[in-house]
């Protein structure tokens, strides 16, 4: 049986998006190193339900707990899901810490964000930016051709697929400091560019896209890779770059 | 009572092949000007439902689609790994319609409709090209064509897939669709809302009761059908691969207001998960089935060499090759370490009851999944392919692993994370878990429930997959459902109600609100002891014991006996903390789906005592071959199990009625692996 841990947690807690957040500080025993972070979190509220004293548990996002869906979010000790890289927070476990740590929990912090609950925010943003052209207009009810009639380089489908791995967490916006939306837009962008399927629509899609971006109050992109840094899904600033490539383009004559 | 006994499956006359063809030709359209005067419901965003809106909202219809994530993107398709079905026979295996038809009955142990099959490995093809045209990074050859794998029960390469982030990419696909969808002002997105009851008026689906889960709000919609595509309901059993929202209440209210419930009793139990390490664990991962197809199998086949693995004094590379079991290829050699899950599942317990397991801890679980074989082979391949002349093996090593992580880079990536190991140099350890139910709302050919205008498609109705489910083959069946099928068959019903008008105001909608506002109250009132989810995990204990990989007479009994003991605890002593009119409460949005789950267990431990029989991922201990292999009984239970609740009855008086299944186009055999 491996030694169980004990943390100090510096939780903020904020009752909806009108009233004023603050630190709450919480004490967890019994934690096991093979813990998820989040599983730790389930623990201190099982601990807040027995003992009756708070009149609400800790509020967090998170579904798949397994990496993919995007729906963990969580700034642990200043860093977007946590102190390791390529992890969500619900991947992140609890023997990358030291017994006797106290651990700062916050929400992602971002205008284009605000928080719903306690380390609940929202991010129906990113939803408006892919409604704004994140996507190739074919029409799902009818016929298509046959998919092995349109080969596909092998190198450019794993780059393809690679920018499609993107699982719209908004991690890339918590860790950058003029909180922009770049990574993630440039990702979908990246994906459909590089397919021929995509190219059709490309000069558009990239327009809308980044117009809804700035209209959403994500701010511009400086450089500083921060975002690559915290994305739990390996995604590269180059996107970035193909993305600033594109939308120059766009507004050539075709 | 003449609705609710009304299950007619209106499976068409016509020969097999012609079934879906010939159907489509009788039924009603309904005409594109009177489409956009159509409302439709549809509950839940992963493949099913987003497949189905989009379709529905290009068609013409309004469409009204909700969620209880934050975004349609999150639903749990997008956890599924390994791939999709398709007979295409691009890798010229002689794959056809006919095999991947015949495969998957088999697969489900000839309990599952033939009718629906045949139609969904027809359809299979169409779902691909799709996808491909909406810009799914599915995984390429080098010369351009789409690649495929194997995955278990089958003998051929069907499955098309994106590393192991399949339903990944196929969702995201159907959720940029509905974008496109959402943005012309077709499909109005309800995130962050809970279904919390079904309004049936004159006996026919009118509308839903939803909950803002931001707001707390209680809301009235109607429309003039109702989809529901709300997944499995697999977290019954609290450690499960399914997300921690997933959960039955959608189909649990549809099937209390007469919606008639099929099969509850089969759940597919996974073969390739991590084992469960302690009690703090909040659900269990899957690894995805695609790694057998690179991995093999093994436990050691001494009883010492066990205690030294347990204690680390031996490492799994340090047991020579005559001292291990692989217990798949062994017993089935036609298929190996390939067989259907259920078989592998039962063939990993069965070591493990025997002492074999090789986890350090309570449980004393678990089995090896070895890579090192394929590395090598690889490696071997990619050094002959570069020219390499004699490769060492740390050369062959390096090859291979790069060839495993281009194959399965995440799936290894997530192994290390959650267990600190790492599996390109050791084996990684897995163990049956709780995945799917193939057991959901009884629907007709259409994919209509008992109940008039609602319609339940995906993983929440029963149809395709019979007793146990192939892998890569749930995909398939929610994107055939919503993507080609429904949007055809829900014409029909529609083009009758063109006219009418629609409104929340009927006493029946006003019935089902306060009812779901009365059940929070109590919920919220109830000043008990204990958190929601320590009934939760008690609830999977007894399901997993009793109503788990096997079962048996005195167990089942015990199962049900212990759920009503819970339920009436449950609702004497939980406490969830907070008021009604505070909003946003996640304990409240747990402890509603818990009380479903604990009527609905009682139900899936009475289907299942009812079955004497073994088959497929229901095995009854009674009923085994000499060798230890289901013992199916095809002479009386050849047939799907309909429960029916009566109204303000007790779940233990539920009345079972049986659908017979016809096979016209097969032969009913003995389901072998050997
Ligand atoms: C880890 C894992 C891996 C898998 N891998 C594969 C694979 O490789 N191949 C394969 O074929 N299958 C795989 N499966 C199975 C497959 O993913 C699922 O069966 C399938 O995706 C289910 O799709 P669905 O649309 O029916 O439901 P889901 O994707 O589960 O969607 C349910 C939707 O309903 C909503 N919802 C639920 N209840 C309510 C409510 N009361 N009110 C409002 N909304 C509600 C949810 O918000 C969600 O949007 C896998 C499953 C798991 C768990
Ligand atoms: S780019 Fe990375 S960090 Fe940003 S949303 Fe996508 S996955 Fe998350
Ligand atoms: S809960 Fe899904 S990514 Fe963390």
């Amino acid at each position: 049986m491996k030694k169980l841990m004990k943390f100090k947690l510096k939780i903020w807690r904020q009752k909806n998006r009108e009233e004023r957040g603050n630190f709450k500080t919480y004490q967890v025993y019994n934690v096991s190193p093979d813990s998820s972070f989040l599983e730790m979190l389930d623990l201190l509220n099982n601990h807040i339900i027995c003992q009756k004293k708070d009149s609400s548990t800790i509020s967090f996002d998170h579904d798949c707990r397994e990496g993919i869906c995007g729906m963990c979010s969580l700034y642990i000790n200043g860093r977007a899901h946590g102190p390791d890289n390529l992890i969500t927070t619900c991947q992140l476990h609890m023997r990358h810490f030291h017994d006797g740590e106290t651990i700062y929990v916050e929400p992602w912090r971002a205008t284009p964000f605000p928080i719903i609950k306690d380390l609940i925010v929202d991010r129906s943003s990113f939803d408006r930016i892919i409604i704004s052209g994140g996507y190739i207009s074919v029409n799902t009810f009818g016929k298509t051709i046959d998919g092995n009639m349109i080969p596909i380089h092998k190198e450019q489908a794993d780059k393809a697929f690679d920018a499609a791995t993107c699982i719209g967490c908004g991690a890339c916006v918590a860790a950058c400091k003029n909180r922009s939306a770049m990574l993630f837009v440039s990702a979908k962008v990246s994906q459909f560019a590089l397919l021929p399927q995509g190219k059709i629509e490309r000069k558009k899609r990239v327009m809308n896209m980044i117009k809804k971006m700035d209209e959403e109050g994500f701010g511009s992109c400086t450089n500083t890779r921060a975002c690559e840094v915290e994305c739990p899904k390996g995604i590269s600033t180059e996107h970035i770059s193909f993305m600033n490539r594109e939308y120059i383009q766009s507004f050539t004559a075709t | 009572m003449k609705d609710i006994l009304n299950f007619n499956s209106k499976i068409p006359v016509s020969s097999l092949p012609n079934k879906w063809k010939d159907h489509k030709s009788t039924l009603k359209l309904v005409s594109p000007n009177n489409r956009s005067k159509i409302e439709i419901i549809v509950v839940g965003t992963g493949l099913a439902g987003a497949s189905a809106s989009t379709s529905l909202s290009e068609l013409g219809y309004r469409v009204k689609a909700f969620c209880y994530q934050d975004s349609p993107r999150r639903a749990h398709s997008v956890a599924a790994q390994g791939g999709i079905n398709a007979s295409k026979n691009y890798k010229g295996d002689n794959d056809s319609v006919y095999k991947l038809f015949y495969d998957t009955i088999k697969g489900g142990d000839y309990r599952s409709r033939e009718a629906n099959v045949y139609r969904l490995a027809e359809i299979s093809s169409n779902i691909i090209d799709q996808c491909v045209a909406q810009g799914v990074p599915f995984a390429r050859d080098y010369a351009g064509y789409l690649e495929t794998r194997s995955f278990g029960g089958t003998k051929v390469s069907r499955t098309f897939y994106a590393k192991g982030q399949t339903g990944q990419q196929l969702l995201l696909a159907c959720y940029s669709s509905m974008s496109r969808q959402i943005k012309i002002g077709r499909v109005k997105m309800y995130n962050r809302h809970e279904m919390l009851d079904l309004v049936v008026v004159d006996g026919v689906a009118k509308g839903i009761i939803a909950r803002n889960l931001i707001s707390g709000e209680i809301e009235r919609h109607a429309a003039h059908a109702i989809v529901i595509a709300s997944g499995g309901y697999g977290n019954i059993f609290f450690l499960s691969t399914n997300a921690m929202g997933a959960n039955a209440s959608a189909i649990w209210k549809v099937h209390k207001k007469g919606g008639l419930f099929a099969n509850p009793c089969y759940t597919q139990i996974h073969p390739t998960c991590i084992p469960v390490h302690g009690n703090y664990q909040s659900k269990l991962t899957l690894m995805s089935e695609s790694l057998r197809n690179d991995g093999r199998i093994w436990v050691p086949n001494k009883l010492e060499d066990v205690i030294f693995i347990r204690n680390g004094s031996k490492k799994p590379k340090e047991i020579n090759e005559e001292n291990r079991d692989y217990y798949l290829e062994r017993r089935y050699p036609s298929f190996g370490n390939l067989v259907p899950r259920d078989v592998a599942s039962r063939a990993a317990k069965e070591r493990c009851d025997k002492g074999f397991g090789i986890e350090n801890n309570e449980t004393k679980e678990g089995v090896f999944l070895d890579f090192s074989f394929s590395i090598e082979k690889y490696g071997k391949e990619k050094a002959n392919e570069l020219g390499i002349q004699e490769p060492s093996s740390l050369d062959k090593q390096k090859l291979g692993e790069e060839i495993m992580e281009s194959k399965y880079g995440n799936l290894f990536h997530m192994y290390e994370k959650i267990t600190n190991d790492n599996p390109y140099k050791t084996p990684m350890k897995i163990y049956p878990a709780v995945h799917y139910t193939m057991g959901g709302l009884w629907v007709d050919y259409n994919l209509m429930s008992s109940i008039p205008g609602c319609y339940i498609i995906g993983e929440a109705n029963f149809s395709d997959h019979g007793a146990n489910r192939l892998g890569a083959s749930a995909l398939m069946q929610g994107l055939a459902d919503g993507y080609f099928i429904l949007p055809y068959t829900i014409a029909d019903y529609l083009s009758e109600c063109i006219t009418e008008k629609m409104s929340t105001k009927h006493i029946a909608f006003q019935l089902s609100e306060e009812n779901v506002k009365n059940r929070i109250q109590k919920l919220i009132q109830n000043n008990g002891n204990m958190s929601v989810d320590f009934f939760h995990k008690k609830l999977g204990n007894i399901m997993w014991k009793y109503v788990g990989m096997s079962r048996n007479h005195v167990g089942l009994y015990k199962a049900i006996k212990a759920i009503q003991e819970l339920r009436y605890e449950f609702w004497k002593n939980v406490f969830i903390p907070g008021n009604i009119d505070d909003g946003l409460n996640s304990e409240l949005e747990k402890a509603g789906r818990v009380a479903d789950f604990l009527e609905l267990g009682e139900l899936m431990a009475m289907d299942a005592l009812k079955r004497n029989e073994s088959c497929g991922s229901h095995f009854r201990e009674e009923y085994k071959t000499k060798e230890g292999e289901a013992l199916r009984d095809d002479v009386r239970y050849k047939h799907v199990s309909i429960w029916e609740h009566r109204k303000n009855h007790l779940i233990s008086d539920e009345i079972m009625h049986k659908e017979d299944l016809n096979y016209t186009f097969i032969k009913v055999q003995p389901r072998s692996y050997k």
